[in-house]
């Protein structure tokens, strides 16, 4: 009765907040900016170039060949008299009446009102007054705050003092404080425990572990817990998921014809890399330039491979050069995306309309990518076919040798040979800017180099993949650690401290705690890029530790959560979903690495869309048989023109291009995936057996179920739930035991000898639990 | 003219919807109005920025004008068909077969690796007839006849074009507006723009076919919402027993149980919802409750068993036949009566770079009966003026022979400067014949229809500017058109 009481009140209030809404008392109207209040001082990285950016560089920002007039986002442009009206100047310092772009924007006069009319585009009143503010109080100007090199301040003091368990706390604590708002309370041992599992491993913990913890949740045991996480080989593999994304990692070579590709050696080294903790600054190094470098090891040749991973086309009659290019252009992206934080990719057939990044920058930086002895096609899928390697030169022969020793990372199974892409310089070639970025358009000719901008390159350096690899991963880089670290926090946040954590440019958002994200990166980088220990660092704040429940007081004051005064709770990955309901099956199959496994698809669809069976072997999709059904998720088999479709619908890319953030939906097709997966049902059916055969005549069999996936008690009313339900399905499976048989009989994995009524009720009711909102979310 | 920018300006001062405003929009929303006064002043610009993925400048979810079409059901011909064997007779190529292609007239035009290699470009005309129909007295070769009875109703363009010139690039060109992979396909952009129509079924949906012909892959980047919110994919419906991926329920659970199981799922998360306080859960809830409907409205609409035996007749004995050009063409019209925004087929095997005769004979015989049978459909229940439907492929082939020079057995290669599409319905002017090539077929001399154009000119027939249109991604706003782009009006009622 309470419960509908509560309801009830709850739909009222949502109701009345509605019907508010909808006669216009939250509407934001041009007025209501005029009641937010205008800071103290006005900072032009953080208020006026957001506004700039986004409404004037268009016209008036880096790109020269759409520049009209003057240019604003330059500081001695902005103060320079105007060439057509002498006397006037777009900005006086400290002088709104007399800086005529003040002036434009608050014009009503259509033909000097800025931005235009025609561009769609309005400054709105609170917009108005900052930038009237900021000339009011000199109008400064400022570098970019993602290229100022990132500085290490003192953690905050704040008022409260008993919260805080590292330096982090007092960053987080200090704006929440400013903010009159307080942090939740530490998590439940076993909600933190299953968060920690989760982000160490992408796997559940066991429950013993969580029985363990129970007892003592000290912070000594919770960092040794940690240290035992990081130190497990799964680390490496939850790792490795991630990075498979900004690697744009696949076994088929893509484009229309999508042929295979072994590519996996690759990924079973970055497995490696991160089990072993290789330095960030190593890890990137080898993987733009292990070739390049003295003495180089298989190993670190291996590691190149990571800019073979684009596509590359087997569609016969297309132009070498054109595909040529499009590879060198996929590098170069992949190196801004996934790697500087920046949209390179903008300048590529233009300057550059927001960031300081010129076309010339674009093929400079292009240049040192463009020296590979590569072709454009290298042979049709139908000659693809029939070769006995999948790999396109340059590639590397791995011996089943080298795999029992230097290499013996790489899961060779019953392999003898096998070549694997990977990268060289032996191709020398003159690197021209490309006339919008096409490549039958060469204009001036280009040398490798970095833009000033960001970080000059110094003259020391070799002008090759090497020396880019040490302007990367120089301390006073500004972009290389933050973007990591950014990333590395939004993988356990939900969010980064950048939120677009592809774009650190003008455009994209900015720091909600920018002296925190410095912090962090400067600490990384004096800890020797140790990824693991920036992992710990996190894990073992206060701030990591809280509570997610959505208080009301922070739904209302901090709806997105930005200043984190509690946990987020987001759905897990496509992968992560799977691997859950596998481990708490008991049926995941631990092996690492080794060629990619096909899983349980839907029959038929890589049939119905190939272009005719002789072209190439990917078109036929034949499901492996046995353990190979049930191994993590990172080894499915990735055709990229057919992604399999129980990750593509949670949001997995294609992998056709580097990403390095994922939606998060909730969508119908996703509730049709964790209903109707055979892999799901086999699950449940199996945990159901194992739990019957194992406690045959036990009363707790849905206590038992539910502890064990969501490795909690569930409580009295969750258990009469599904106790009713339970009981509810024995009964209808014991007047129609045909369908009970039907049901347990999904999937290939053997039937085990229990009771077929009890074994479909339980089945369904794990299938229940399964589909809970909270099994699939990180709590 | 005039009246379209009335009601632009209409449509600018308009307050948006507030009922059609998604979730994340109305919190945003009352987070300016109340959050960020309590926030500190750091928050504010972010908070403006709408930071990450951000507004269209115009409300989403209503049209900016008034709309001719609902709806599109695009018949895409994958493979590239020729426009010399369908709707651009050009008598020249009989006149002048077997002489070389003037340099004068491929005017530097880039070749595909595979005819770039031939010594020669003999030109070699169309191995079937022509003949003009309808009052507009239409060009339509013999292997079209139940298209040519509809010349009338349809309008064709002959002055497409398109920069690519192999397969990939240019069919993403025409699905995404552009040749890289990476963004939203155009049915997901209309989706973006203009929301949903039906509760039951996605607002965009994929059906494929093949033909015998020599064909070319699909991909599922095609339909895919590149950056857009992954709920305006494009839904692949399939022929069989789940025609929407994992639609089906296991065996031995009954609908009534499955009820049950998802009633108790429900309860579970409404608890958890009051504990935690996050309205994620609601909306899973809704979503599982979308899912059930699904599993019904699914079914239904592809079930043809009581179409009358007059539309089986009319759409040719195939369209029983599940998986066929046929069948899907049905399968459209009964989607497009049930409120999905954009059906885009797709039947492949149009690449007839040798036997092109035969090969295209019996593409042209899949796909000729079921095309015109849609659109007399839509017309007889009165659909077709706001249903546009468009036919066509990523790009024309060649005038000049491919291969061995035989009359009965040559091949075209690919041509991207000009080729011919048709279109019906929906705004769009029926029976006109729209630009014109030069007398061998190469250059489009009067006209020209680019690839941004034909997806303005769609746009504006669904009430999008498609300028207005964007969608703010990696810090800039993103249009299906790209840069360019006007909208045809020539073609528009």
């Amino acid at each position: 009765m309470k419960q509908k009481i509560l309801i009830i009140s709850i739909l009222a209030v949502l109701l009345g907040v509605l019907y508010a809404y909808t006669s216009g008392i939250f509407h934001v109207s041009k007025d209501d900016y005029s009641s937010l209040k205008l800071p103290e001082v006005v900072d032009y990285n953080f208020h006026i170039k957001p506004i700039l950016s986004d409404n004037c560089y268009t016209c008036h920002g880096p790109d020269a060949n759409k520049r009209k007039g003057f240019r604003l986002d330059l500081e001695e442009t902005a103060f320079t008299e105007l060439s057509d009206s002498p006397d006037e100047f777009p900005i006086v310092s400290k002088d709104p009446k007399r800086s005529k772009v003040y002036q434009a924007i608050v014009s009503d006069d259509p033909d000097m009102k800025m931005p235009p009319p025609n561009s769609n585009l309005s400054l709105n009143s609170y917009e108005k007054k900052l930038i009237k503010k900021w000339i009011e109080q000199g109008a400064k100007f400022e570098k970019h705050w993602a290229y100022l090199p990132p500085e290490k301040v003192a953690a905050p003091k704040t008022e409260r003092t008993d919260w805080a368990q590292n330096e982090i706390d007092s960053f987080i604590l200090k704006k929440l404080e400013e903010n009159n708002l307080q942090p939740s309370e530490k998590a439940l041992v076993e909600t933190l425990i299953r968060r920690i599992s989760l982000d160490l491993t992408g796997l559940p913990p066991t429950t013993e572990l969580v029985e363990m913890l129970i007892k003592d949740s000290s912070e000594e045991n919770i960092s040794k817990i940690i240290d035992e996480f990081l130190a497990s080989p799964a680390y490496g593999e939850r790792m490795a998921q991630s990075w498979l994304d900004v690697a744009r990692y696949a076994d088929s070579h893509g484009y229309q014809d999508d042929s295979y590709r072994t590519m996996w050696p690759w990924r079973d080294w970055v497995i490696h890399a991160f089990n072993e903790n290789l330095p960030y600054d190593e890890f990137l190094t080898w993987q733009l330039a292990g070739d390049l470098l003295p003495n180089a090891t298989k190993e670190q040749i291996l590691a190149t491979g990571f800019n073979r991973n684009h596509p590359i086309t087997q569609e016969g009659g297309v132009i070498q050069e054109e595909y040529r290019t499009n590879y060198v252009l996929d590098r170069t992206n992949t190196l801004g995306k996934g790697i500087l934080g920046i949209t390179l990719e903008c300048a590529q057939c233009h300057d550059h309309k927001y960031d300081a990044i010129s076309q010339r920058n674009y093929f400079e930086f292009f240049a040192f990518f463009n020296q590979v002895d590569e072709k454009g096609i290298q042979m049709d899928a139908v000659a693809a076919k029939n070769q006995k390697f999948f790999a396109d030169p340059p590639y590397m022969e791995i011996s089943n040798e080298e795999s029992d020793g230097v290499l013996s990372f790489i899961n060779m199974k019953n392999i003898s040979e096998i070549k694997v892409m990977v990268m060289n310089d032996s191709a020398p070639k003159s690197t021209y800017i490309l006339d919008r970025g096409a490549y039958d358009q060469p204009a001036d000719s280009v040398q490798p180099a970095t833009p000033n901008a960001i970080y000059a390159f110094s003259e020391s350096l070799p002008k090759n993949r090497l020396g880019l690899a040490q302007w990367l991963t120089d301390t006073k880089n500004p972009l290389t650690a933050r973007v990591y670290v950014n990333r590395i926090w939004g993988m356990l946040f939900g969010k980064g401290i950048v939120e677009t954590s592809e774009d650190f440019g003008v455009q994209g958002s900015l720091p909600t705690h920018p002296e925190l994200l410095d912090w962090l990166a400067v600490d990384f980088m004096e800890h020797g890029w140790d990824t693991k220990y920036l992992l710990k660092k996190i894990l073992l704040s206060a701030t990591y530790q809280q509570k997610s429940e959505a208080r009301p007081d922070l739904k209302k004051a901090d709806p997105d959560n930005k200043l984190l005064a509690r946990a987020e709770r987001f759905r897990m990955s496509g992968e992560m979903i799977r691997d859950y309901i596998l481990a708490t099956s008991g049926l995941l199959n631990r092996e690492i690495g080794g060629p990619s496994v096909k899983p349980y698809q839907p029959a038929g669809l890589w049939e119905e869309t190939n272009a005719g069976g002789n072209r190439g072997i990917l078109t036929e999709y034949i499901p492996d048989e046995g353990d190979d059904l049930y191994r993590r998720s990172l080894y499915t088999f990735w055709k990229r023109t057919l992604p399999p479709p129980n990750m593509t619908i949670f949001d997995a890319p294609n992998r056709d291009l580097s990403e390095v953030r994922r939606q998060k939906t909730n969508t119908p097709l996703q509730a049709l995936v964790l209903q109707n997966d055979v892999q799901i049902l086999e699950a449940a059916r199996v945990l159901a057996q194992r739990t019957l055969l194992n406690n045959p005549n036990d009363p707790d069999v849905v206590t038992s179920v539910f502890k064990r996936i969501l490795v909690r008690s569930p409580k009295k009313e969750e258990l009469s739930i599904l106790e009713n339900y339970y009981y509810d399905a024995v009964k209808l499976y014991q007047s129609n035991i045909k369908d009970a048989e039907k049901l347990i009989a999904v999937g290939d994995y053997k039937q085990l000898n229990t009771d077929p009524m009890k074994t479909a009720a339980l089945m369904l009711t794990v299938q229940a639990i399964y589909n809970l909102d909270e099994t699939i979310t990180k709590e | 003219m005039e009246e379209h920018k009335n009601n632009l300006e209409e449509n600018k001062s308009k307050d948006e919807n507030p009922l059609k405003v998604n979730r994340r929009h109305f919190f945003s929303q009352l987070s300016v109005g109340i959050g960020s006064l309590a926030l500190g002043s750091l928050l504010i610009p972010d908070l403006f920025k709408g930071s990450a993925g951000t507004l269209a400048a115009q409300p989403l979810g209503i049209p900016h004008f008034a709309p001719k079409a609902k709806r599109i059901i695009y018949l895409f011909q994958a493979g590239g068909p020729s426009q010399l064997e369908s709707f651009d007779y050009k008598p020249t190529l009989h006149k002048r077969m077997g002489e070389d292609l003037p340099d004068s007239v491929r005017a530097g035009q880039r070749l595909t690796g595979m005819t770039s290699g031939q010594d020669s470009f003999p030109l070699m005309p169309s191995a079937v007839k022509f003949r003009q129909h309808g009052e507009s007295q239409k060009w339509i070769s013999d292997f079209f006849p139940h298209i040519a009875k509809i010349a009338d109703e349809i309008t064709v363009v002959r002055s497409m074009q398109t920069e690519a010139i192999n397969h990939d690039p240019a069919i993403t060109f025409f699905q995404t507006g552009s040749q890289i992979s990476g963004r939203p396909s155009m049915g997901s952009w209309l989706s973006y723009g203009l929301g949903n129509e039906n509760k039951n079924l996605p607002s965009f949906v994929v059906l494929t076919s093949r033909g015998k012909g020599n064909s070319q892959g699909l991909y599922s980047k095609l339909w895919s919402s590149g950056f857009l919110d992954s709920k305006h994919q494009g839904v692949l419906l399939r022929s069989g027993k789940d025609p929407v991926l994992y639609l089906n329920d296991p065996d031995g659970l009954s609908r009534s149980d499955k009820r049950h199981l998802l009633d108790h799922v429900s309860s579970l998360n409404k608890i958890h919802h009051v504990e935690t306080g996050d309205d994620e859960i609601e909306s899973r809830i809704a979503q599982y409750e979308m899912a059930y409907r699904m599993q019904m409205s699914v079914p239904d609409v592809m079930d043809i068993s009581k179409e009358p035996e007059s539309i089986i007749k009319l759409y040719g004995e195939d369209c029983q036949v599940p998986g066929t050009y046929a069948a899907n063409a049905l399968q459209a019209r009964r989607l497009a009566e049930n409120g999905v925004r954009f059906i885009q087929l797709y039947h492949q095997g149009w690449d007839q770079h040798g036997n092109l005769p035969n090969e295209m004979a019996g593409q042209a015989k899949d796909v000729d009966q079921a095309s015109a049978a849609l659109v007399m459909d839509l017309k007889q229940r009165g659909m077709l003026e706001d249903t546009l439907v468009v036919w066509g492929g990523e790009f024309g082939r060649t005038n000049y022979c491919q291969g061995h020079f035989n009359p009965e057995s040559y091949g075209r290669d690919h041509h991207p400067r000009a080729f011919s599409i048709w279109m019906a319905g929906g705004g769009i002017k029926p029976g006109l014949t729209y630009g014109k090539t030069d007398e061998f077929g190469y250059n489009v001399i009067e006209n020209p229809v680019h690839i941004n154009d034909f997806h303005a000119t769609l746009m504006y027939a669904m009430g999008l500017d498609h300028e207005q249109l964007t969608y703010k991604h990696q810090g800039r706003r993103f249009r299906l058109t790209d840069v360019a782009g006007n909208v045809v009006k020539d073609l528009l009622i």
